[in-house]
């Protein structure tokens, strides 16, 4: 009896993790993606949404690893951004309305990511502070200008949760030194980095296509 | 089944878990690029990035792996910043060899040194 139990076990748990592995991928047309092929990504400085004036160049300077593991050469972002700057673009408002056919002209890279912080920063109550980094991004063709790729994700340090008992005293107490470390440590540049993790990774659910320095390049 | 059948399937089903958690290889060693990029942005003295950035490079080159894409190119950003133009160039050059998309790019650059040279 217990035999017979632990072999269903065994089976639907095999069954679990190979559905697990495989993800999903359906409900998200690629055939642009495909088909435009970029080997090489040009990243603007991200809009602002949020009250926090870091975070165009907090997060800015997180979206390199990820695309770049994903398999693309990404421009270097630090350069991109002293073009810009000598050309009269200082904000990202500006530059994300530059024509991509001038970006191309100047840049020679094959799509441009577009994103948009939505959230970022730490809202407290009196139990707790959590600091949360939201964005969406959209991938264009800098050859054709069409879109190519959008996603959105967000990122939150109290995922997980951090119940670790003590009581009503402990919760203030550890209330108290989250928030100081939320405040003194930029917070928002690490959740940030999660949020450009879970936004760029390729290989993801309705993620980034893998790119050309990939060894499994054009197997998604 | 025999218990130890149902023992080895436990085994490969393990064996499969770590599998998915395992993080792969990268395919760069990064170092501390990302967070000296940040750094650029919030300012910090270009003399002291270089240091660090040119330290990280030979533990890179010890293990024969691969700098991320821009690494070079940003010290080449940070070497004409303090005036070593010659420097600048040879980054530039070596971002374009690594990385033969960043042609167009490193090249437009370039051209508008040369042409301030000139």
């Amino acid at each position: 009896m217990m035999n017979k139990l632990l072999k269903r076990l065994a089976c639907l748990s095999l069954v679990l993790l190979v559905v697990g592995c495989a993800g999903t991928r359906a409900n998200y047309d690629y055939a642009a993606f495909k088909q435009s092929r970029p080997r090489s990504i040009l990243v603007l400085p991200p809009l602002n949404e949020s009250p926090d004036v870091k975070a165009t160049y907090s997060m800015l300077s997180q979206m390199t690893y990820p695309l770049a593991e994903a398999g693309y050469y990404v421009l270097p972002v630090t350069l991109v951004d002293e073009t810009f700057k000598q050309n009269g673009l200082t904000t990202a408002g500006d530059i994300h309305a530059v024509p991509p056919a001038k970006l191309r002209e100047i840049f020679g890279a094959d799509a441009a990511l577009y994103v948009t912080v939505s959230k970022y920063g730490t809202t407290y109550t009196v139990f707790d502070s959590v600091t949360t980094v939201s964005a969406n991004a959209k991938l264009l063709d800098l050859k054709t200008g069409a879109t190519l790729w959008t996603g959105s994700a967000s990122a939150s340090n109290n995922e997980g949760g951090n119940n670790s008992g003590g009581g009503l005293i402990g919760t203030l107490v550890a209330a108290a030194i989250k928030q100081i470390v939320n405040n003194v440590s930029d917070a928002g540049h690490s959740v940030a980095g999660t949020t450009s993790q879970r936004l760029l990774a390729a290989g993801r659910p309705n993620g980034i296509l893998y790119g050309p320095h990939s060894p499994v390049y054009g197997t998604d | 089944m025999s218990e130890r059948r149902v023992l080895t399937l436990a085994l490969f089903s393990a064996v499969l878990l770590a599998g998915c958690s395992t993080p792969p290889k990268t395919l760069y060693q990064w170092e501390g690029y990302q967070p000296q990029v940040y750094e650029y942005f919030k300012g910090q003295g270009n003399a002291e990035q270089i240091t660090v950035l040119e330290q990280d490079l030979q533990k890179i080159r010890a293990k024969g792996n691969m700098p991320p894409p821009g690494y070079h190119a940003h010290l080449g950003l940070l070497y004409a910043a303090i005036g070593k133009d010659d420097q600048m160039v040879q980054q530039f050059q070596t971002e374009k060899e690594l990385f033969p998309e960043s042609t167009p790019y490193m090249d437009f650059l370039l051209k508008k040194y040369k042409k301030r040279e000139g």
